[in-house]
């Protein structure tokens, strides 16, 4: 016999499919919708339905868009000699928040790891050689900023020699000490590449 | 004896998986107590202390906290990084085999201090060939190792495959049992487990040429510090790291993604 209405239940699992999300929490989500008024649940469901349909990859730096190109690329204010490549869509928010970057970007879908099976032709790195090769020139310099750990400098490894033979500047995000931290909790890595850094104080 | 509930052992990181928001699922292997899963929580950060220690093929010290289903990472502290060979992709490369090697050979639990020890050594070794390679890279082979870093990765294949009880033969014929000849045309086994002298020719499931036996008897019987600069060819190279992946790929259920990755 069903005990719960089969609409909450198959709620229920579809939120249990979700990463991070285990049976209880699924639960405690969808019987807080079940008490929400019904026009903010509608609102959520319209948002994740429009999320679906109208998100696109651009075809230019493979981020996540509505529009191809996405909104940075077709924008003549920024700085289309400077690309800044990255591994995933969040690292663009990431970077765009700093609000400090007037570059393009270049998405790579994730990072190479060939443990897990993730070779160059699952990213889009014949993509971005090729992106630097047709532009005649235009681009200057590309930013390796793939995560500072062992698969985000391989990809970075991997990627440089394609890209040196094409006379652009390649660079690497600087490493060091995070804002607001104390000095002494900082691990030894992360110490010796910020000395390694440092610059002159103009203080 | 069973795991008391709050441990230290240093470990290398030898696999790591992004879990929930900001975790990390970790396989680690330790000399004392062999390749264990541990969870690193809140490792992804930037301001993790966990986070360095945490990375791929790093040498560090843990305390762990045993839990119901994983270990939970409490403290680690960085004591080896091996970053001249992050540099460089061809020992990068190298150094995810050694690792998924180990990942691939060990049970969980089980301690095998020795293959825990060649690792590290294997390590070290492409470490300061990458050092030295980064330094004046070979300008007719710019992704390549030196003869030395090459020369590390097939005394690792050969030393494990020892550890692990699947010693290749190389001076009898795995078939007829009579000592092998110095001649062009052996053959190698994986299944048997060897090679095979001409008249077994019929066994032979690669060709194992003259060269090829030699550099690979010259490696699984010498110590590595009395081992030679060895300046070979291409194509002998290629023949010595076939037979030992069949070998490997056979022992090991499957074949080495990360040495795919590198052909």
């Amino acid at each position: 016999m069903q005990t719960t209405a089969a609409a909450v239940t198959a709620l229920i699992e579809e939120f249990a499919k979700l990463p991070g999300i285990g049976p209880k929490t699924a639960q405690r989500l969808t019987f807080f919708l079940l008490r929400s008024p019904a026009d903010q649940t509608r609102r959520l469901a319209d948002a994740i339905i429009r999320m679906k349909e109208q998100v696109i990859t651009c075809s230019t730096c493979f981020n996540i868009t509505e529009t191809d190109p996405c909104p940075i690329c077709a924008s003549p204010q920024r700085d289309h000699g400077l690309i800044c490549v990255v591994e995933e869509p969040l690292d663009v928010l990431a970077i765009e928040k700093t609000d400090t970057f007037r570059g393009v970007y270049h998405v790579l879908n994730g990072a190479l790891s060939p443990m897990e099976g993730i070779g160059p032709k699952d990213l889009r790195i014949a993509e971005l050689v090729a992106r630097v090769q047709h532009s005649s020139g235009e681009v200057r310099e590309v930013i390796l900023a793939t995560n500072p750990n062992y698969e985000g400098d391989y990809t970075a490894a991997y990627i440089a020699p394609l890209l040196r033979p094409l006379n652009v500047t390649l660079t690497r995000l600087a490493r060091g000490l995070p804002l607001g931290g104390d000095l002494e909790y900082a691990d030894e890595g992360t110490l010796s590449r910020a000395l390694e850094g440092r610059r002159a104080f103009e203080g | 004896m069973p795991t008391p509930h709050v441990y230290k052992s240093e470990a290398l990181v030898l696999r790591h998986i992004n879990f929930g928001e900001a975790d990390r699922i970790l396989t680690l292997v330790t000399p004392q107590h062999g390749k264990i899963s541990a969870i690193a929580k809140g490792s992804r950060k930037v301001t993790s202390k966990l986070a360095s220690a945490v990375d791929l093929v790093t040498r560090a010290q843990f305390v762990l906290a045993t839990g119901r289903e994983l270990d939970v990472v409490t403290q680690a502290v960085v004591q080896e990084r091996f970053d001249h060979l992050r540099e460089s992709l061809w020992h990068a490369t190298a150094g995810y085999t050694v690792a998924e090697a180990l990942d691939r050979a060990l049970a969980e639990r089980e301690p095998h201090p020795d293959i825990y020890v060649l690792a590290l050594d294997t390590l070290r070794r492409l470490d300061a060939d990458a050092d030295a390679w980064l330094a004046d890279p070979t300008p007719q082979n710019p992704a390549g190792p030196t003869s030395r870093g090459w020369a590390a990765m097939r005394f690792f294949d050969l030393v494990l495959l020892d550890l692990l009880g699947y010693r290749p033969a190389f001076h009898t014929c795995v078939s007829c049992e009579n000592p092998l000849q110095a001649v062009e045309d052996n053959g190698f086994n994986a299944e048997l487990g060897g090679a095979v002298c001409p008249s077994c020719s019929r066994y032979a499931q690669r060709r194992l040429p003259l060269l090829t036996l030699k550099v690979l008897r010259l490696v699984q019987t010498t110590e590595w510090h009395a081992l030679p600069v060895m300046r070979l060819d291409q194509r002998t190279r290629d023949d010595v790291e076939g037979v030992l992946q069949s070998i490997l790929s056979l022992n090991l259920e499957r074949s080495l993604k990360s040495w795919n990755l590198l052909h």
